[in-house]
């Protein structure tokens, strides 16, 4: 059977070459705010009227904001990929640099019980779900394994 | 109360909420009948109504504005429609005063009535991959209930919050609903009833989520002139907050992927939340202090523990003493929800901002059967809708 093809499941919104995948953001050219997702049109800040933005990746690295998980099966557009349902967990996470919260599923297999606030994760590429010919990919965080090189 | 541009509440109504499986147009009419014999006006006697849509047919409610003059009977009344989510309510509530203080009619009707599918609240359907509401569902299988859980969890990890606090609320908010005849649910519950019933997004459980329900809620408004050629002491709409987020926001707020970065523009003074109370306080010229009794939106047990911050009762980090000491219960210090809130009546979305002031006012009119609390002459209302709609409403007498 051929290989699938992997594609975002989402436009421009993380990077998905190597192994360091990021999301991606912008930075406003005029004031240097971050922003995610992508700003194309206007930039947040309201002392600013920026309207040209540098894509940029975001820190890969955070720290659990706080967290909870699925226990039932989300409704559509949310695509099930087992039957019966299996929970996820999904986290906020702080990055320091652009000091913004972002959220993403944790991996498959990190449960809620393994959480706690402050805790260190890093961003990878994973699967959202799958048709026939493609595999749909989405950031997901990971626990940092303590001792492991930062 | 400091402020000048107040307006009368002459009369309130609800049609009782539930899951009666009818027209949205019945639960909103009736409630409007309701508050019209409750201010002993009739439709004749209205020049105004603002409409708070529903989404749920179709177009916003059959926009809604013109749906509920048609069903009372045409006469070339004057209309307005708006929808902004969970704050529909408060915006039509605000179109309403807006036009009687700029003196452009005395008699106002505000409506706002919906119908709700079970379970989840889902996107609008429809493949939408630009709209944040649609790509949280795909990316993240984000629900309504995990940023409220989010949020939940930020309570335990910050000030110990537990399971059995933020059924406490439950427990309270059921035994107030109780003594409602508009509330969905009335039976009471127990901590233990709240503990065993299933987990949904850790760490909320089933009960600690409200459920989506069928209900109409509506107002007879006018000027403070009007008004008091009936009534020497009328209830009064003393502030209504509507404010936005100020940049950057730094709480994750649904549907959003992310906060705004706070790398280059410091948080703001108040974060949306507080803003959302503080605005209607200074507007009114009051302070939480003077605050005899809230009705906030506990769309989780958990969050109307944040809400007792957000509004001043107390200080960050010691909501879970108040629900704990009782403070928050009828009787209590500063009594919350003691319609039974979201938690007895499940959330009917533009109808539920109106609801919460029909509560107010019948508790400063001291006829809230069963569920009184005693000598109130100043609540507060809040919530907020999608996108950063904020909603306060201060109602004094
Ligand atoms: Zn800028």
């Amino acid at each position: 059977m051929p290989a699938k093809t992997r594609v975002p499941a989402v436009e421009g919104w993380f990077t998905t070459e190597g192994d360091e995948p990021a999301l991606l953001g912008t930075r406003c050219r005029s004031c240097g705010t971050y922003a995610f997702p992508r700003e194309s049109y206007f930039c947040k800040n309201p002392a600013c009227d920026g309207r040209e933005f540098d894509d940029v990746a975001l820190s890969r690295r955070g720290r659990v904001w706080s967290f909870t998980n699925n226990c039932y099966q989300p409704p559509p557009p949310f695509v099930p990929t087992s039957d019966p349902f299996e929970p996820f967990a999904i986290a906020a996470v702080e990055l320091a640099d652009e000091q913004l919260v972002v959220l993403g599923q944790m991996v498959p297999g990190t449960s809620v019980d393994d959480l706690k606030a402050g805790m260190d994760v890093e961003l990878v590429v994973d699967t959202l779900f799958e048709d026939d010919e493609h595999e749909y990919l989405v950031w997901k965080w990971r626990l940092v394994e303590t001792g492991a090189p930062a | 109360m400091n402020n000048d541009k107040q307006i009368a509440v002459l009369g309130v109504g609800m049609h009782p909420w539930g899951k009666w499986g009818r027209s949205f147009v019945e639960y909103g009419i009736e409630a409007a009948r309701a508050a019209l014999r409750d201010a002993g006006l009739s439709w004749d006697d209205i020049q105004y109504v603002a409409g708070a849509d529903t989404i749920r047919n179709g177009y916003p409610g059959f926009i809604a504005g013109a749906t509920f003059s048609q069903a009372l009977g045409w006469k070339g009344n004057r209309v307005a429609s708006c929808y902004a989510a969970c704050a529909s309510g408060a915006q039509a509530l605000n179109i309403a005063r807006a036009q009687i203080l700029a003196g452009l009619c005395d008699v106002a009707l505000v409506v706002g009535a919906d119908t709700t599918p079970k379970g989840f609240f889902t996107p609008v359907g429809g493949d939408r991959p630009d709209d944040p509401d649609w790509l949280r569902f795909r990316l993240l299988g984000a629900t309504n209930p995990t940023y409220f859980a989010l949020y939940a969890r930020r309570r335990m990890e910050l000030y110990g919050a537990t399971g059995e606090d933020f059924a406490l609320v439950k427990v309270k908010n059921a035994k107030h609903g109780l003594a409602n005849p508009n509330a969905r649910y009335r039976k009471a519950v127990s901590i233990e009833d709240v503990m065993a019933s299933p987990t949904v997004a850790d760490p909320l459980r089933l009960l600690d989520i409200c459920a989506t329900s069928d209900g109409g809620a509506a107002l007879v408004l006018s000027s403070m002139e009007y008004a008091r050629k009936r009534d020497a002491k009328p209830v009064r709409i003393a502030a209504i907050s509507t404010v936005t987020p100020t940049y950057p926001q730094t709480i994750i707020e649904m549907p959003n992927f992310s906060t705004d970065s706070a790398a280059v523009v410091a948080p703001p003074e108040r974060a949306f939340r507080d803003a959302i109370g503080f605005a209607a306080y200074e507007e009114a010229g009051i302070g939480p202090d003077d605050i005899d009794l809230a009705e906030v939106y506990d769309l989780s047990t958990a969050l109307e523990l944040d809400w007792y911050e957000n509004l001043g009762l107390c200080k960050e980090g010691e909501a879970e003493r108040l629900i704990r000491d009782g403070d928050t219960a009828v009787g209590g210090r500063v009594p919350v929800n003691p319609s039974g809130g979201l938690a007895s009546f499940g959330e009917a979305i533009p109808a539920q901002a109106i609801a919460q002031v029909c509560e107010l006012t019948w508790q400063l009119r001291g006829q809230a059967d069963g569920r009184q609390v005693d000598g109130a002459t100043a609540g507060i209302t809040v919530n907020q809708g999608l996108f950063g709609h904020g909603s306060s409403v201060i109602v004094s007498r």
